[in-house]
Parts: C-alpha cells; sequence; structure tokens
C-alpha cells in the first residue's frame, strides 16, 4: 500500500483531521476567517497568481479537497517572506502551514513531480546535509541538470555570465566541485538526522493509530 | 579583553570562495575596529534554511540548529550566538523558539543529538549583527568611530524579508523599519526613508528555482532604488545582497532595463567610514563595482 493510500483511507473523509495531524502547524487551519490578507499580502501570488491562494487553501481543506490541495504547485510558490505570518490578524503562522502541506505532500508522494521549487528545496537539504554545510556550486549544477544533460548546459550556459562575475568577485569556487567546505563530525551528524527522522515518524504514526 | 565577545555562526555563505565571504571580511574589519570579539563556534553546521522543508520535516530541521546550540555551549559557555545571516539567524531563533514552547520537541531533540554525543542545557539568546550593533553597542557608539564620512552618497536601504519577519528588530515595525536608514545616516550618507520597496521579497530561493518569478520582485527593488535618485543599495541579508547584485544583467535582458546599481552590506559601508581600504571592505567582492565607495577608500582619512 502505496503511503498516500494508508493516510486516505485511515482519514477517509475528514481531510481537515489528516492535516491537524499530519502536518506542521496544521492544526491552525481551521483558525483561519478567510480575510484574504495572507493572499494580498504574498509577493509571488501578486506577482503571477497562485492557482489557490492561502486563504483559499484552507477553506478547501475544510471543505475535503483532499486531492487539489496536495497536488497543487500553488505552496512550492512561497518564497518564505513571512509576510502572510506578521499580517494574519489571528496569528496563524501561514509561512509554515504553507511549508508543512507542501513537505506533507511531497512525504505522500502527492506533489507534482517537476515543479522546480519542490525539486531544489529536496536538493538544498540533501546538500545541506550530505557535509553539514551547504556547496553552493553543486547546489547549482543539480538545479541546472534537473531536466537531463543536454538542459543543463543550456541552463549552465544561460548562468555563464551571473557565474563568471561572481567567480571574478571571489564569491564561486570552481573548486567547490571537487570537495569543499564541510563539517568535520559528517558521522554524529547522519546519526543524529536518522535518529530525529526516526521519533518523527514514530509520532506521525502514532497519531493515526490514536 | 574585547568589549563584547560572542559565540559566531558565519553560516555557508560567508565561508571562503562562497556568495557572501565579502560579508564575513567586511564583518571582520567592523567588528576590530568596535572591540568586538567573535568566536567561531567549533564544526558549526547549516541551519536548513527556510527552503529545505520538502524533506526537512520539523524535529530534523530544530535538530540541525540544536546542534549548533550544543556546540556553542559546550566550547562557549554563557555567549550568546551572533550570526550575520538573515537565514541562519531565524533559523536558529525559530528552533529555540519551538523548544522553548513544546517540552516533547525538547526532549525528541536531546534525545536525537545524544546520537552525536552532544547534548543542550541553557537555550542560547540568538542574536544578529545588527542586533548587536543597535543593542548592545548603539548608535553613538557605531558613529564615534567614523573618520571618514560617505558624504553626499545617496543609498537606498534595503532590509528585506527574513531580517525584519517574523522576528524582526526589536522595536522596529515590520512595514517600515528605520534602523537601516538610521545606520547610512550614522556613516554620513544620505538615506531614502521614503524607498517603498525597503521590506519587499527578492524572491529568496525562487531566484535559482523559478527566476522569471524572483527577477519581478528584483526588478521593483531596483527600480524604486533608481527612482529615489539612489546610487548604491544597502542591505542586512546575504541571499537579499546576492540576488539584487547579480541578476540585473538577466532583468535587463528579460526587461530591456539598464540596471547598473551596487549592492552593499551595511558592514562595508561602515568600514569605509571607519577608515579601512577597500580590501578591508571587501569590496574587491561586489559584481557590480562600488566605484564612488572605491573612490572615497583611496582618500585619506580625517582624524
Amino acid at each position: 500500500m502505496s503511503a498516500n493510500t494508508a493516510v486516505a483511507e485511515k482519514y477517509r473523509n475528514n481531510f481537515l483531521k489528516e492535516i491537524e495531524e499530519q502536518v506542521e502547524m496544521g492544526d491552525w487551519v481551521k483558525m483561519c476567517m478567510q480575510c484574504g490578507v495572507c493572499s494580498g499580502s504574498c509577493p509571488t501570488n501578486f506577482q503571477s497568481a497562485w492557482e489557490h491562494p492561502p486563504q483559499e487553501l484552507f477553506m478547501m481543506i475544510r471543505a475535503g479537497k483532499r486531492e487539489e490541495v496536495l497536488t497543487t504547485t500553488s505552496m512550492w510558490n512561497c518564497t518564505s517572506c513571512y509576510n502572510c505570518i506578521v499580517r494574519c490578524p489571528r496569528k496563524l503562522p501561514i509561512t509554515h502551514i504553507m511549508h508543512g502541506i507542501a513537505e506533507y505532500a511531497h512525504r505522500i508522494g502527492m506533489a507534482p513531480k517537476m515543479q522546480a521549487t519542490r525539486f531544489f528545496s529536496g536538493l538544498f537539504w540533501k546538500n545541506a546535509t550530505k557535509t553539514g554545510r551547504v556547496n553552493e556550486l553543486k547546489l547549482s549544477m543539480g538545479l541546472y541538470f534537473k531536466d537531463g544533460f543536454a538542459q543543463g548546459i543550456k541552463n549552465g550556459m544561460a548562468m555563464q555570465a551571473v557565474a563568471l562575475g561572481l567567480v571574478k568577485a571571489g564569491r564561486l569556487n570552481v573548486m567547490e566541485l571537487f570537495g569543499g567546505h564541510k563539517c568535520k563530525d559528517q558521522k554524529g551528524i547522519q546519526a543524529m538526522l536518522k535518529k530525529a527522522y526516526e521519533i518523527e515518524r514514530t509520532r506521525k504514526t502514532a497519531k493515526m493509530a490514536g | 579583553m574585547a568589549k563584547h565577545e560572542y559565540a559566531f555562526y558565519p553560516g555557508c555563505s560567508s565561508q571562503k570562495g562562497a556568495s557572501a565571504s565579502n560579508y564575513l571580511t567586511s564583518v571582520e574589519s567592523m567588528c576590530k575596529t568596535l572591540d568586538v570579539k567573535l568566536t567561531e563556534i567549533p564544526d558549526w553546521n547549516c541551519c536548513g534554511a527556510s527552503i529545505g522543508y520538502a524533506e526537512a520535516g520539523e524535529l530534523p530541521r530544530h535538530v540541525l540548529n540544536a546542534r549548533n546550540f550544543a556546540l556553542s555551549e559546550q566550547h562557549l559557555p554563557g555567549q550568546e550566538i551572533v550570526a550575520t545571516c538573515a537565514a541562519c539567524w531565524l533559523g536558529a531563533r525559530e528552533t529555540r523558539e519551538r523548544l522553548t514552547l513544546s517540552d516533547t520537541l525538547m526532549s525528541d531533540t536531546r534525545e536525537a543529538l545524544k546520537e552525536a554525543g552532544l547534548t543542550i542545557n541553557e537555550m542560547p539568546n540568538i542574536r544578529h549583527m545588527v542586533e548587536v550593533l543597535i543593542e548592545d553597542l548603539g548608535f553613538d557608539e557605531m558613529a564615534k568611530h567614523v573618520v571618514r564620512p560617505l558624504e553626499g552618497v545617496k543609498i537606498a536601504g534595503y532590509v528585506g524579508c527574513q531580517t525584519n519577519r517574523p522576528f524582526g528588530v526589536a522595536g522596529e515595525s515590520f512595514e517600515n523599519p528605520v534602523y537601516l536608514d538610521k545606520m547610512v545616516e550614522m556613516v554620513g550618507a544620505e538615506s531614502i526613508p521614503e524607498y517603498e520597496q525597503k521590506v519587499t521579497c527578492c524572491g529568496g530561493a525562487l531566484a535559482f528555482s523559478e527566476p522569471e518569478k524572483a527577477q519581478a520582485q528584483i526588478k521593483d527593488i531596483v527600480e524604486s532604488a533608481y527612482d529615489h535618485g539612489a546610487e548604491m543599495i544597502v542591505t542586512p541579508c546575504p541571499l537579499c545582497q546576492a540576488n539584487v547584485e547579480i541578476y540585473q544583467g538577466q532583468i535587463n535582458k528579460r526587461y530591456g532595463t539598464k540596471f547598473d546599481i551596487p549592492v552593499m552590506y551595511y558592514s562595508q559601508l561602515m568600514v569605509v567610514a571607519y577608515g579601512g581600504s577597500a580590501k578591508d571592505a571587501a569590496l574587491n567582492g561586489q559584481v557590480i563595482k562600488a566605484r564612488r565607495l572605491e573612490e572615497i577608500a583611496a582618500k585619506p582619512v580625517k582624524r
């Protein structure tokens, strides 16, 4: 049984409960009073329009629109600017709820696979936690080559002027490709993160059972 | 002994050869003048940044930040943690807040930290470098060291998001913080308090993943600076600095604009005003050269 089928069966027609129990800060969703200040304050919603801006997502969750919420590209448009959080009259931690829904959709395999920010987000976390520190060059290369080798070269060429400017300014080191900055206790970091994932998984599963 | 001592969390982008290495160089020069001693937390790790959210989950993200707290407590007991990067500061502060508010998260974090042979007994204070400057030193103390005022230079103070929201600097408003303008005045330059894009988002990580969306925002930020007659932009955030500076060429292609405005760190302005050389201020780290500051940095100081 896929991760998605398992949770879908457990929560059946109660998508709000699913979000409350499985999503970070999900228990805040019911507090939304649909004023729309978050949507009006969101820079990417303003510039290019989310398919479903935050306040709409909150209502859709309460209306049980499970498929639509979990498969939308919307939350992935979040730039983490925190404008919605500071302006929300009911103090909902909206940025964190958006990240939480996105993370959940990703976890159960419902998130749009090739959405660029979803891809970059996963790439960033893996890049940062692999050695304990971000390798900026490998991070950029990983993104450019997301759609294959040919597209990667094309993307790299498009970024040539930007990269060259940074290299000249001493802010991009090509040697980072062969190693780069890292933490000394990488073993400890891996072990501690492994434990953290285990504990988190156990807690989420317990909520489903209870 | 230095007047002020802190456990220092420089963050990934400040490392040698990384995108904000010029920030670190200028902060080090600035702190020397101000007698602030920063001791790097040994073996510190990445904060996870906000963009790691797809894979980070809640506990792993906090454990990552808590490792730095534990290392700081072990090696630099009693010292507050100072970050120069907005994302590092925000990530660490958020973890501090969540762990303080939830006993479950705290005990889960301790259990995970054990795997790395670490523990936390006391929760450290997490400060941003601008908080240290404003709250621990104060504007009068900062101004005392100005020996080469940046007279006649008009600078747009771009605060951005994560230094400003959701935590921000105490006493400042989210919509119109004024400390950066005050810092511009402090170094003898001319501020632009009416610069309406001062807290607009630069697009953050979307500058990498969905550049067309981020660049639409960066365009507004730069355009408004020009409209107000700014010669340069100043910011306290490494990602704001990089995003607003390095994509101006691509924005010019996309929108037919002619942007070519330097984007500086507050620490670079301060180092030049404090009599430092272009090298001390890491002016060579600009992709868009700050000619006017280079000229000023070459002038003799008024002592």
